[in-house]
């Protein structure tokens, strides 16, 4: 079905969108939820009926910097939000990435979408991902009713912790309308200590030493050096040598010791660079936002495995396909970009070289034939996948949001029923 | 509090119910005379107490399968439990359920330095997770103050905290993975040792579901070098206003301490009596501020937090010179139940949520019912979070006395709701404050928390009778209404 951007409805309030959602499971259709509409081609992809945009349910409704909580309407851009937060020295410290570039979206993200998706940038491994930062959110499910969950305070068990299953369900179990963040002090001083010309076996090995130090270390990435001319930061792309970069963050005498403590830790493995605040904030931004794979065509992958896997895995991809990657995460990340990735965007190499570690695997770009024929995200074994589909029924039992945007539909199943 | 109707059925299968047991478990497994029956009538919260039907002790995760898919086809009740330190009666058992002790299965299977994780199964400590790597300069962040005690799947269970989860988080945010057990015996696994779920995060929904949805028989979560330094500071104010203030002044400037506990009058007197901290006692509250990380960051922030405190007019500053001084400062906070309990027959323990600049009015008001019940309170409070711990003072042997403790607790909690706040930052809801999950949440809220419930367990036989005040059948909370009260899609498949 193909639909104009005219036929996109726009609910100003909850009141609106719980008369929109009560009409289609009156009428069963089936709509497309989005925020702002900029990872929309992420997922499967979906045959709907109708398409509902959040981008008129904007605004900040709290903001008590003391008390490190933020409120905000689902559709508004991240962008206002941080620029709030940032008048405070705050920040959210999952550091949301922008996947704009990568996905071929120029559309601001919002809050809705960053939380749909459990976005999480380099900071992840010190400070979680947006589902460790929703305290509360407001919501209409599919049963077209208005449900809260959490609280506005940092420290609530009251009743089960919805928050964390609508964080990470792209709008297929409700559709948020208000959500509730907790948000913390920003660090006064950033730092970036680089190692030049590791392989990925020594730089996942010198990012274990850096992570296990006590020098609470922000992030870990490392970069081949193929990927190196990529970055917009002269000393990166200048480097000829491939990059392993450890950040800290924090008051600056602080920051000062733990970078001259992870010189001397790091100095072992290679030649030690430096970066400062602004080269620093760019290079992490472009490990965050994929900025290696965003112009070049192919499919891209996001594997989480255990950190310690990363280079078997790497190696394991690397012999059977042609395929870039760089790691973030200390390890616990791998960005991929596959060359050429074949019919089914390159699923069966991706998942088979994780299989013998935990872990899962999303195609986050693929032409839309790709993405017609091939699980997105990970499958799940069978009785986990059934628990699934219960927990989806409890919320949308007619299915009218987002329909198979996160399971891949059999389609030869559905046009025979 | 009043308890689902015993299901005399089962009740009169007993025996039966036992044979199938002594035939998955050793019969010395199986728990079924009243004496000992009689040390698991009660949790952390032993106003209420209940021999269950029959206690259950497996060793493992295969058998604990076999046990639920019998209970789940039998329909027998089954309620779980680590090692009962619950403060909201979470493991409070039921006259017609068998109660799950999961302290066989007390092994750390994995200790992985390279992924920064430990595998342990339900019954281990929570101190113990620590121990296993503190020699190699390592720790499990989450300590709840019945660390010694409680087991790492009650923490998953109740999504547990401590004095450091302001700048750590709290369970939740410490878990890696976990296996788990349905009702229907399916074992599942979610997480491992990567970060994120491909699918939905069930781990987030199944943490803090106080044993409603599952067994937890393994969890994997994440350890941290331990901090080089730590050091803290001793405040005391005037009012509870200027260290309320204080405590936003810190976090105003950026400022995320390891740890910051508060202490009103009582408490502190009730305290300095017991352990001899060296608290002033001319003060209304004290703050303790702990700063954890590198030496150098410690020194600075020290000297931050003293210049902050002073700004906000404390009345005296110590910080702490070395580790026994820092030791003194916490003894007295940690000493505090106890040592209320010896100023008091027995103390009522509650434990709600405020923002914090509500502190004020909270302690205000709490004061006024204070008088009006003529029940002492004591309050330690978790300052950074807003977490507060009155503990409310009564004698169990004055007729009387638990019920207006309990009405006195009720009413601190409805307060907290009130003033923007919730029933319950980190004891779980329980038996306790079950009956006052309206007061936060609307029936259409809590029906939707059920749903989830019955995904996992649609016979609703893990743990009834805790958290929701109402309970509803499964197929009841399946239909779908629309306006005018009409059932729709009649033949969509429902569990």
């Amino acid at each position: 079905m193909s639909l104009r951007a005219s036929e996109i409805i726009r609910p100003s309030d909850s009141a609106e969108l719980e008369l929109l959602i009560g009409d289609a499971l009156e009428n069963r259709h089936s709509l497309e939820i989005m925020g702002a509409g900029s990872k929309r081609a992420l997922g499967q992809i979906m045959d709907v009926d109708k398409i509902v945009s959040l981008s008129r349910l904007t605004g900040i409704t709290l903001y008590e910097p003391d008390e490190l909580v933020l409120s905000a309407r689902a559709g508004t851009p991240l962008a206002e939000i941080e620029a709030a937060l940032a008048e405070h020295d705050q920040q959210l410290s999952f550091e949301p990435p922008d996947w704009g570039a990568l996905l071929g979206s120029d559309i601001p993200q919002s809050i809705g979408g960053v939380v749909g998706g459990n976005l999480a940038g380099p900071r992840r491994i010190q400070a979680g991902a947006a589902r460790d930062h929703v305290l509360g959110v407001s919501m209409v499910t599919g049963r077209g009713e208005v449900v809260k969950t959490g609280g506005r305070v940092v420290k609530n068990v009251t009743g089960y912790d919805l928050c964390k299953l609508i964080t990470g369900s792209y709008g297929t179990l409700a559709v948020a309308t208000d959500i509730i963040l907790k948000v913390l002090p920003a660090g006064e001083k950033v730092r970036t200590v680089l190692v030049t010309g590791l392989d990925e076996n020594a730089a996942v090995t010198a990012m274990t030493e850096a992570l296990s130090s006590p020098y609470d270390v922000s992030a870990a990435a490392f970069l081949p050096e193929n990927l190196t001319g990529r970055s917009a930061v002269s000393y990166i792309s200048d480097a000829l040598a491939s990059i392993t970069a450890i950040r800290v963050e924090g008051p600056a005498p602080s920051v000062e010791a733990r970078c001259s403590a992870l010189r001397a830790l790091l100095g072992t493995h290679g030649d030690v660079e430096e970066l400062h605040f602004h080269n620093s904030r760019k290079f992490w931004q472009e490990i965050g936002n994929v900025t290696p794979f965003a112009e070049d065509a192919g499919a891209v992958w996001r594997v989480s495995v255990p950190p310690a896997a990363a280079a078997e895995v790497i190696q394991t991809i690397q012999d059977s396909a042609d395929a870039e990657f760089y790691v973030d995460w200390g390890g616990g990340l791998v960005w991929i970009r596959l060359l050429n990735e074949g019919d089914d965007g390159g699923a069966a190499k991706i998942r088979g070289a994780i299989k013998t570690f935990s872990g899962h695997a999303t195609l986050m770009r693929a032409n839309a034939d790709i993405r017609s024929q091939t699980a997105v995200f990970q499958p799940q074994a069978t009785a986990l996948e059934a628990l699934n589909q219960r927990v989806k029924q409890g919320f949308d039992p007619a299915n009218i949001l987002n329909p198979g945007r996160m399971v891949l539909v059999d389609r030869g199943a559905l046009d025979a029923d | 509090m009043e308890m689902p109707e015993p299901d005399a059925t089962t009740i009169a299968r007993r025996a039966a119910i036992i044979g199938v047991l002594k035939r998955i478990v050793p019969e010395t497994s199986v728990i079924a005379e009243e004496e000992g029956l009689r040390a698991y009538e009660c949790d952390g919260l032993t106003a209420y107490r209940q021999l269950p039907l029959i206690v259950v002790l497996p060793e493992t995760t295969e058998q604990i399968s076999q046990i639920l898919k019998y209970c789940n086809e039998a329909e027998v009740k089954i309620v779980p439990r680590g090692a009962g330190t619950s403060l909201s009666g979470g493991a409070l058992p039921l006259a017609d359920a068998i109660t799950l002790g999961l302290g066989k299965l007390n092994r750390i299977l994995d200790i992985d330095y390279a992924n920064r994780c430990v595998t342990a199964q339900p019954g281990v400590t929570n101190l113990a997770m620590t121990q296993a790597v503190e020699s190699d300069g390592y720790y499990y962040a989450p300590d709840p103050s019945s660390q010694i005690a409680c087991t790492i799947g009650g923490n998953v269970a109740e999504n547990s905290g401590g004095v450091h989860c302001l700048k750590y988080g709290l369970t939740t945010n410490n878990l890696l993975g976990i296996e788990m057990v349905l009702m229907d015996g399916e074992i599942i696994r979610l997480g491992g040792k990567h970060l994120d779920s491909g699918g939905y995060d069930l781990m987030g929904v199944v943490t803090g579901s106080e044993g409603l949805l599952g067994v937890i028989t393994e969890v994997t979560v994440r350890i941290l070098a331990k901090p080089p330094a730590a050091r803290a500071l001793l405040i005391g104010f005037e009012s509870s206003e200027a260290a309320g203030s204080c405590v936003a002044a810190i976090i105003g400037a950026g400022i995320i301490p390891g740890g910051m506990e508060m202490m009103d009058r009582p408490a502190i007197h009730a305290v300095e009596e017991f352990v001899h901290a060296g608290y002033p006692l001319d003060v209304e509250a004290i703050l303790i501020v702990e700063l954890d990380g590198p030496e150098e960051e410690v020194d600075f922030l020290v000297g931050r937090v003293d210049g902050i405190a002073r700004q906000s007019g404390a009345t005296s500053v110590r910080a702490s010179r070395d580790e026994a001084e820092r030791m003194l400062f916490w003894a007295g906070r940690k000493a505090a139940f106890p040592a209320v309990g010896r100023i008091s027959p027995d103390y009522y323990c509650m434990d709600g949520t405020i923002p914090r600049h509500q502190l004020p009015i909270v302690l205000k008001r709490m004061a006024e019912a204070s008088v009006r019940y003529g029940l002492g309170v004591a309050n330690v409070f978790h300052a950074g979070d807003g977490n507060l711990h009155p503990l409310i003072l009564y004698d169990a042997n004055v007729p009387g006395e638990l019920e207006k403790a309990e009405e006195f607790g009720a009413e601190i909690l409805t307060l907290c709701v009130e003033v923007g706040g919730v029933l319950t930052g980190e004891h779980g809801v329980g038996v306790e404050k079950r009956d006052l999950m309206e007061t936060m949440f609307t029936e259409i809220d809590l029906k939707q928390q059920q749903r989830v419930k019955c995904a996992f367990d649609p016979g609703q036989l893990l743990n009834p009778g805790k958290v929701f005040p109402t309970l509803h059948r499964c197929a009841e909370l399946g239909r779908v209404h629309i306006q005018g009260g009409e059932m729709r899609f009649p033949e969509l498949p429902r569990f």
